[in-house]
């Protein structure tokens, strides 16, 4: 990823901002310009709107074959998290075992560091997935 | 140094990643006694940063947290400073990320402090200038980090991870911020030169002239500019590099093992430089009453102290809901792993990463 194309996400990757249409209320994440379902109706009426972060997971599996990024932390899990906003957004899971996650396992997402442009390169941050395991969350 | 205006700190929170290691399991591989050692250093186990985990991802959380506490704003922020000997870059400011992450950017102004273990509090105190003279609301200032010890050293045993971070106001404080003063010497007890991977260390030196010195002298100087005895503080914090150190400066002060005792977590989760003075102060402040007076002494290699004279507020008593968990249930959640796997998650294996 070169880093302008990641400078240009970095509202999404640490923020979860998506975007909210005006006439509908749907949210979409990553932003959309016009909302699929209202069509033209929506051009200049998508807002921002920060997801809250919550979720719960919908499917998830282990990784043992990893993207180098991840090369440290094999054996991972990368989930498909149902968020609160009724958004999909996928993303790994950190802080949990892989036999204890289970579908609809309530989530919570975590800034964490994703990997790197290159030793001597950017480094990218954005958001992964902690299980909530308590009241805190 | 005393402000012009009440100023004190509005929020808190902290963050320290769950992994730990025990002395024992690092000493096995050295061919050491890891449990006398850790008796020694009066520390059962220390934190260790998951692969993903760095300097920035534990400011953002803790400043999420604080955020939360007092229901404050990333609008509402007006700086940021995060001291730490750990920063991800050597040049790029982790503040402008935490800034970006908190929803804090454009209209504020940031920066990264380094002074060994006290660059936190050097941050409290530029906040409360900044805050106090109006040129800002509020200030967050954050300690973190995520230090090294070159394998086999006898650092490996304590250096930690973990931070905390502040927000520091003029309205509507929890606790406030008395008086600080601070003692500045060059003293070259611990560093780490540019481009190494591993700091250095004068071994016993950093105790006796440095640690001891520079905390006993700022401390006092607190004490005589407040007009303060130890018996007017119903807690007090010192740096805590091993658990040894800080329970013989409190002795050699005048204070007692409960007054220090809600701040002292380094016997479980290690020295964590810049984050540990915070972590304690955090701690406590999670357990204080109002009208609860507080004693606050960093300390950083190089060699310089900050101390704080806090006493808490009513508001206390507003902030402490389930919102955000205190420090002792972060540090609550814990698993610990070998040595192979530390060495792994801390880049200590060539070619593994």
């Amino acid at each position: 990823m070169t880093t302008p194309r990641f400078w240009r996400e970095i509202e999404q990757r640490y923020r979860g901002i998506g975007v909210q249409c005006e006439i509908c209320d749907r949210v979409y994440f990553p932003p959309r310009e016009i909302c699929p379902h209202c069509r033209r109706e929506s051009f200049g009426k998508m807002n921002e709107r920060e997801l809250s972060g919550k979720g719960k997971v919908l499917t998830y599996t282990e990784v043992h074959d990893p993207h180098p990024d991840f090369k440290l932390l094999t054996p991972y899990i990368m989930a498909i998290i149902e968020m609160e906003e009724d958004v999909r957004v996928t993303g790994q899971l950190v802080g949990v075992d892989y036999k204890d996650v289970e579908t609809g396992m309530e989530v919570k997402a975590t800034m964490r560091r994703l990997g790197e442009e290159s030793p001597e390169g950017i480094i990218y941050y954005g958001y992964k997935f902690a299980p909530v395991k308590d009241k805190h969350e | 140094m005393k402000t012009k205006e009440k100023v004190g700190i509005k929020s808190y929170a902290g963050y320290v990643p769950r992994y730990r290691i025990k002395p024992k399991e690092i000493g096995k591989v050295w061919g050491k006694d890891g449990e006398t050692m850790g008796k020694g250093l009066r520390i059962n186990s220390k934190s260790v940063p998951s692969p993903d985990e760095d300097v920035i991802t534990i400011s953002t959380q803790a400043a999420r947290w604080a955020m939360k506490r007092a229901i404050i704003k990333g609008v509402d922020i007006g700086a940021i400073y995060v001291g730490s000997e750990s920063h991800p870059y050597a040049v790029k400011p982790t503040a402008t990320i935490v800034g970006a992450a908190i929803g804090a950017t454009p209209l504020m102004t940031a920066a990264d402090y380094e002074f060994a273990c006290k660059a936190g509090t050097a941050g409290f105190q530029t906040c409360m200038g900044l805050v106090s003279s109006g040129m800002i609301k509020n200030g967050m200032a954050i300690g973190a980090d995520t230090s090294q010890g070159a394998p086999g050293d006898a650092l490996e045993y304590s250096a930690a991870a973990g931070g905390a971070a502040y927000i520091i106001g003029t309205e509507d404080m929890l606790a406030e911020i008395k008086h600080t003063c601070s003692f500045t010497t060059d003293t070259p007890d611990f560093w780490r030169r540019e481009g190494q991977k591993y700091p250095s260390h004068g071994g016993r030196f950093t105790g006796k002239p440095a640690y001891f010195k520079h905390i006993t002298e700022c401390t006092k100087n607190l004490m005589e500019e407040s007009e303060t005895v130890p018996d007017d503080y119903d807690y007090a914090v010192f740096h805590q590099p091993n658990g040894k150190f800080p329970v013989k400066v409190a002795k050699k002060l005048g204070f007692s093992k409960e007054q220090i005792d809600p701040g002292l977590l380094v016997t479980r989760i290690g020295n964590t430089y810049s984050g540990a003075v915070p972590l304690g102060l955090a701690a406590t402040l999670d357990q204080s009453e109002p009208g609860d007076r507080i004693l606050v002494t960093a300390y950083g290699s190089g060699a310089g102290c900050d101390s704080f004279d806090i006493k808490v507020t009513e508001n206390i008593e507003k902030i402490k809901n389930d919102e955000v968990p205190t420090i002792q249930e972060v540090i609550s959640d814990e698993e610990f792993i070998p040595y192979s796997i530390y060495a792994k998650y801390r880049k200590k294996i060539e070619g593994g990463y």
